[in-house]
């Protein structure tokens, strides 16, 4: 089952780049907030190009830009300078098209939604989107069938975020933005949910783009790490992790996971 | 925990166990209003308290039964009265709410206005109307009204403002207009605002119609009120007293069998 799921998945970033494959294109980002005097440079001259079917994570020191990269990209915050381009497309674009989802580090439901119409707003808003996933599926892929007619308050941290991610792929994105979607949980529940991301990330083929604070976490979903430096925010390495898919929690006892760990962290303290 | 477990024994066919159970929840506050009454009671036999300054509960009882029609008579204006006030206090309350949400040059505008309205004592504004309007109607459906308005207005525009940045981030990303975030967002986060101010309203309508009627009224409990005490008719007094007591309870029970209906969901930051 795997190796077949796995076909969907380009083999190597080498082999996405050369189809061409750029799922998300980031060209000297400069991103500057605040006026003349309180003018704040969260990020500069910021260079990456994500391929196609990846699964990119971002770590780097608190406040170096992470957030502001992924909003950037969603449209959310825009550019002073240089150019993003998301399959192609303006971020802007982009996103009226749905071709990609943000999860956030809430899961921000609306409280008075259950659980599946909680999945349903994409569908019902900004024109739908083209394509959609059964909610009711999608419940079932993220571990929560029966629990579909659930008021968010009924829900534990983790399910709530279960249900975020259900919601960002009702639409069928092509990309999945997240920012520390699994930092407000505990470790058993975010060791869970990371197995349970890698698999949907596999059977679905969509390329993610993952932020947190979790060195561990970064070495064990990433394909590719991508370490940011602060002050201002900069690209300061983009680190290929050379662990088969798929990965399973005890990968991370290995010695090899622990050399990456190590220089993630090196990399980290030079930030 | 106690709520569910009542809510599951109140099967049609466990009625009388649910009123069992209904009672044994509330006798605590039977036994002291009993206990009350009949302290009051003795007090009166006791000292040989004159009718006129304080009469006993029996004399009250007494004067529902001979004055039963002039309490029911003078009942119903005052129920239209508050009725009337509470609807269209509300309604320009809320309208003007969404309206300061949409435009911020109105709500700087009017804002101040609102405020300075409310600064102003109720008592003092109904000789006033009064005077303009006659002794009919309509002075005091418009001081219910005046009295509802502002409650309601501040949390209204409170409620409509309670969406996090987060929710608006994520109807952003699903591009999602205004008028989908007002229907799908700001209105049902602000009902639990709402309905915090119209529990206030309701009990605050009765005192607007009554405060109204005592200025210049021939008909309804308030002019009732000013009657029994000139006349020093203590009994009759209590009674009317009463009466716009259980008018009070009766829309405040209605206003929250409402909310219970409405609003299955918990809101977190209502006070
Ligand atoms: N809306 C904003 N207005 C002004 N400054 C902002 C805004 N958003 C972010 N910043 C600034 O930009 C810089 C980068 O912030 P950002 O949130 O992207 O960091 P981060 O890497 O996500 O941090 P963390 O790991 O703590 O989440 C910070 O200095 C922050 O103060
Ligand atoms: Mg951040």
């Amino acid at each position: 089952m795997a190796a077949t799921v796995l076909a969907k998945v380009p083999a190597s970033p080498a082999a996405a780049h050369a189809m061409g494959a750029v799922a998300v294109s980031v060209r000297g980002v400069d991103v500057v907030f605040g006026g003349d005097k309180t003018a704040v440079t969260a990020l500069a001259g910021v260079s990456v190009d994500i391929p196609v079917g990846s699964l990119v994570t971002m770590i780097g020191p608190s406040g170096c830009g992470k957030s502001t990269l992924l909003r950037t990209i969603a449209d959310l915050v825009p550019a002073s300078a240089g150019e993003i381009t998301v399959l192609g497309r303006s971020p802007q674009e982009a996103r009226r098209e749905r071709n990609f989802s943000f999860v956030f580090q809430d899961a921000t439901l609306l409280p008075w939604r259950s659980a599946i119409d909680n999945v349903r707003l994409p569908l019902e808003v900004g024109g739908g989107g083209s394509a959609h996933a059964e909610p009711a599926e999608l419940l079932k892929l993220v571990g929560l069938a029966g629990r579909e007619r659930a008021l968010p308050a009924e829900l534990s941290g983790g399910m709530r975020q279960r249900v975020a991610i259900a919601r960002a792929l009702v639409s069928r994105p092509k990309i999945l933005l997240m920012d520390e979607p699994f930092g407000a949980l505990d470790e058993i529940t975010r060791d869970k949910l990371n197995e349970e991301l890698l698999r949907i990330w596999q059977e679905t083929g969509t390329t993610i783009m993952f932020v947190t604070h979790s060195i561990p976490e970064a070495a064990f979903l990433g394909q590719h790490v991508l370490v940011l430096a602060s002050h201002p925010g900069r690209v300061k390495e983009f680190m290929t992790i050379d662990l088969p898919y798929p990965r399973r929690l005890a990968v991370r006892d290995t010695l090899e996971f622990v050399r990456i760990t190590a220089r993630l962290r090196q990399l980290l303290e030079e930030c | 925990m106690a709520d569910t477990a009542h809510r599951t024994s109140a099967l049609p066919n466990q009625g009388l166990f649910a009123f069992a159970d209904r009672l044994r929840d509330k006798w605590p506050a039977i036994a002291a209003v009993i206990g009350l009454l009949t302290f009051w009671q003795l007090i009166v036999w006791g000292f040989s308290v004159p009718t006129y300054m304080a009469p006993s509960p029996v004399e009250v009882l007494n004067a529902f039964r001979q004055d039963g029609w002039t309490l029911w008579a003078n009942f119903w204006p005052t129920l239209f009265e508050a009725l009337l006030g509470f609807i269209f206090g509300n309604l320009v309350a809320i309208l003007l709410a969404v309206w300061f949400v949409h435009s911020r040059t109105a709500e700087r505008a009017f804002y101040p206005i609102a405020v300075f309205i409310n600064t102003i004592p109720i008592i003092a504004v109904a000789p006033i109307l009064v005077l303009i309007f006659g002794n009919g109607i309509a002075p005091k459906i418009i001081i219910a009204a005046l009295i509802c308005f502002f409650p309601t207005l501040v949390n209204m525009v409170r409620g409509l403002k309670a969406v996090t940045p987060a929710t608006l981030d994520l109807m952003r990303v699903l591009s999602a207009s205004q008028s989908e975030i007002f229907w799908k967002v700001r209105i049902q986060s602000s009902l639990p605002f709402l309905f915090a101010a119209l529990k206030i309203a309701s009990t605050t309508c009765v005192i607007g119609a009554i405060v109204a009627e005592w200025i210049g009224s021939n008909f309804g409990l308030g002019a009732l009120i000013i009657e029994a005490t000139y006349n020093f008719r203590a009994p009759l007094l209590y009674a009317t007293v009463f009466t716009a007591a259980l008018l009070a309870v009766s829309l405040f029970s209605l206003v929250s069998i409402a909310e219970t209906r409405l609003i299955k969901w918990k809101a977190s930051d209502v006070h």
